[in-house]
């Protein structure tokens, strides 16, 4: 199978969708004239031209709103944020209204719409531009969340997302874009709110997603080094969550470690540890352990931001200590 | 030849501008080097607004701007080598190694911050002014930010209460006619910024970012008005990036010749022109300069180098005031 890096795999969702749906457009800072600020909307100004790769001044209030409005009146937009800490200022668009038009008009109106950037750190950029905010909008009905950086996984679920038809917040990771991934020539959809075992295994769950992912599978590897089985999953979709792939998983495993870029105080993980206490109780055999970002601002310094994140080694020791194999 | 100001001004326009440079094309050189990490913003061709600026107020006076903070913090006081550290993430830098190159602050310095979000602080200047004016003193706060920055709501809403509640603050923008690689032209139909201001009945300029004469003049007129509890003004400083948006950005939405079109205005060979003109500099007295603005850039790169990074401990500081917060470790 071709690989390709995870910007096309975003562009090509939204390329298709395009061809397919006249109503479909882009908008957002630089997407159009610029190529986008980390190139994934590149060469779709060429291709669609001005109507529908639309570049808009620095107002992500005022856009978001542009998006709500023209969703609720028969299109379909997708809105880029440079990066999910800028869509702070536009959270009262997507929360207060975005995720409220069904409810307000009793079904009248749809707001499909999708919210799209990416999320969380990118090495040292300082406490404003480091946040992931997958708990923020997960805790809010009527929206949808989804936050992956895997090519193949990305296009399907963008393709999908686009098509929905309630508002959805698509969260990706600047550092990835240039990750490459095996992706089919051919179209595929991938439905939204469900999971992926993306490794299989028998003595630990590891939940996972986006960019943390990759702490996952490498503390899986390197778990396999000393012969122990861990399964990975990717929760792709946050919002809804499908805790029946973890509930399954953990009932093989009966112990569960949850790996991501949040901050600890609720979080996903914290939601998952109690829907999982709830649904799998009889079949854990350790508590639930979680390694999230430290409950901190991101600090510039190098050695800060590496004991920020979740890494490896302390996975490693996370699972062991599960596994009541170190305390 | 007559000039609206005496020799001592333009020789420390000349030499703090100088180190402005300086300093930045060191930064750039660095960054290269992967010795400065994240995002990393350039000031050089902007350097007479920092420049103008400082003669036109008063130490105690306050300043806040955005990311593209190195040589306003510089010129307010921070010294360089302060500066240098932080970029390196260094402890002894200006914010501890905490905030980079984004985000350089100087409580000491009335220097209020580079600030990340575009356009938040063009609130928190208001904010910061409206302090002054609670407690009663004539301080005045200089509030820089882009011309992109200019499209954001905030501005609005700011102008409006500036007005209303006669804030003691010049709100600047800094036009370098590129909001990333936006040109003025794309973000809007009013293109002579200034003019937003008409429409809170708040004075507004324009003003020649590439003159530290026009500078001065323009901000020591409104730094006055705020003083004398006048209310606010709105300056439009037209300058010039010479380099792109951040050190990822290859700037090809804009032409040599624009470039060099502003490079023929550079203010310090202008500044220069006129001690020269004047004869209130001898090549030997401007070599000197030269030579003391290089070592002193040398010497923040080699405190930089020799400073140690932030203690691991530190993750968990200056996160809450309160030192016995109980963050969640597990
Ligand atoms: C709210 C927000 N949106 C987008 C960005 C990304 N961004 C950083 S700088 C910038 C351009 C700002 O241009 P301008 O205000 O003209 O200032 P200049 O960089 O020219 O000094 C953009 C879009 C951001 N930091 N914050
Ligand atoms: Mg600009």
């Amino acid at each position: 199978m071709r690989t390709i890096a995870l910007r096309q795999a975003l562009r090509e969702a939204m390329e298709e969708e395009m061809r397919r749906d006249e109503r479909v457009f882009l908008m957002g800072e630089e997407v159009a004239q610029y190529n986008g600020a980390y190139k994934v909307s590149q060469g779709m100004l060429d291709e669609f031209g001005p109507k529908r790769i639309i570049d808009t001044p620095i107002t992500e209030l005022g856009f978001a709103a542009i998006g709500v409005g023209a969703a609720m009146n028969n299109t379909r937009p997708i809105v880029e944020f440079m990066t999910w800490n800028f869509a702070e200022l536009a959270i009262d668009q997507i929360v207060n209204h975005a995720a409220k038009v069904v409810s307000m008009s009793a079904g009248q109106f749809t707001c499909p719409i999708v919210f799209r950037g990416p999320n969380g750190s990118a090495g040292q950029l300082g406490a404003q531009h480091s946040q992931a905010f997958e708990n923020w909008y997960a805790n809010v009905p009527g929206l949808k969340v989804i936050s992956t950086c895997n090519p193949y996984d990305a296009k399907g679920l963008l393709k999908s997302a686009i098509r929905d038809e309630d508002p959805i917040v698509f969260m990706e990771s600047e550092v990835a874009y240039g990750d490459m991934g095996e992706v089919p020539e051919e179209e595929y959809l991938i439905p939204i709110g469900k999971a992926d075992v993306k490794r299989a295994g028998t003595d630990v769950t590891i939940v996972s997603y986006n960019k943390m992912m990759k702490v996952a599978m490498g503390a899986a590897e390197e778990l396999a080094k000393e012969n122990i089985s861990a399964e990975v999953i990717d929760l792709r979709t946050i919002r809804p969550l499908d805790w029946h792939t973890i509930v399954g998983s953990v009932k093989k495993t009966n112990r569960l470690v949850i790996v991501e870029e949040q901050w600890p105080f609720s979080s996903i993980s914290s939601e998952i540890s109690y829907r999982i206490q709830k649904e799998a109780f009889d079949y854990l055999d350790a508590p639930i352990r979680r390694i999230c970002s430290a409950d901190a601002n991101m600090h510039y310094a190098g050695n800060l931001v590496a004991l920020y994140l979740p890494d490896v080694p302390r996975t490693v020791k996370l699972v062991k200590e599960v596994m009541y194999m170190v305390k | 030849m007559q000039t609206p100001f005496g020799k001592e001004t333009y020789l420390y326009w000349y030499e703090i501008m100088l180190l402005l440079r300086r300093f930045e094309e060191k930064a750039g050189q660095l960054y290269g080097m992967q010795k400065i990490r994240g995002f990393c913003h350039l000031y050089i061709g902007q350097e007479a607004i920092a420049a103008g600026a400082m003669t036109a107020i008063r130490d105690d006076d306050n300043m806040i701007t955005a990311y593209r903070d190195h040589a306003l913090a510089i010129a307010k006081g921070i010294p360089a080598r302060e500066c240098m550290a932080e970029l390196y993430g260094k402890a002894t830098g200006c914010t501890k190694g905490k905030g980079g190159s984004m985000h350089f602050f100087s409580k000491e310095k009335r220097f209020f911050g580079g600030h990340g979000i575009v356009g938040g602080q063009i609130g928190v200047g208001a904010g910061i002014a409206f302090a002054e004016q609670y407690q009663n003193t004539d301080r005045a706060t200089l509030c820089f930010f882009g011309d992109g920055a200019a499209r954001q709501g905030i501005l609005h809403e700011a102008f409006n209460m500036a007005v209303l509640w006669q804030l003691p603050i010049v709100f600047i923008c800094e036009n370098n006619y590129y909001a990333m690689g936006t040109s003025v032209e794309r973000t809007s139909k009013v293109l002579d910024i200034y003019r937003l201001a008409d429409a809170y009945d708040m004075p507004g300029d324009s003003v020649d970012g590439m003159s530290c004469e026009d500078v001065h003049k323009g901000i020591e007129r409104a730094v006055r008005r705020a003083r004398e509890k006048g209310g606010p003004t709105f300056l439009e400083i037209k300058t010039y990036r010479y380099r792109g948006h951040s050190m990822s950005d290859p700037a090809k939405y804009r032409t040599k010749e624009e470039l060099e079109e502003y490079k023929e205005k550079d203010p310090i060979n202008q500044v220069l022109k006129t001690i020269m003109d004047n004869k209130w500099a001898t090549e030997e007295e401007i070599g000197h300069i030269n030579e003391k603005v290089k070592m002193e850039v040398d010497e923040a790169v080699k405190f930089a180098e020799d400073s140690p990074y932030p203690d691991d401990s530190e993750l968990y500081k200056d996160i809450y005031v309160q030192e016995d917060y109980p963050y969640i470790t597990d």
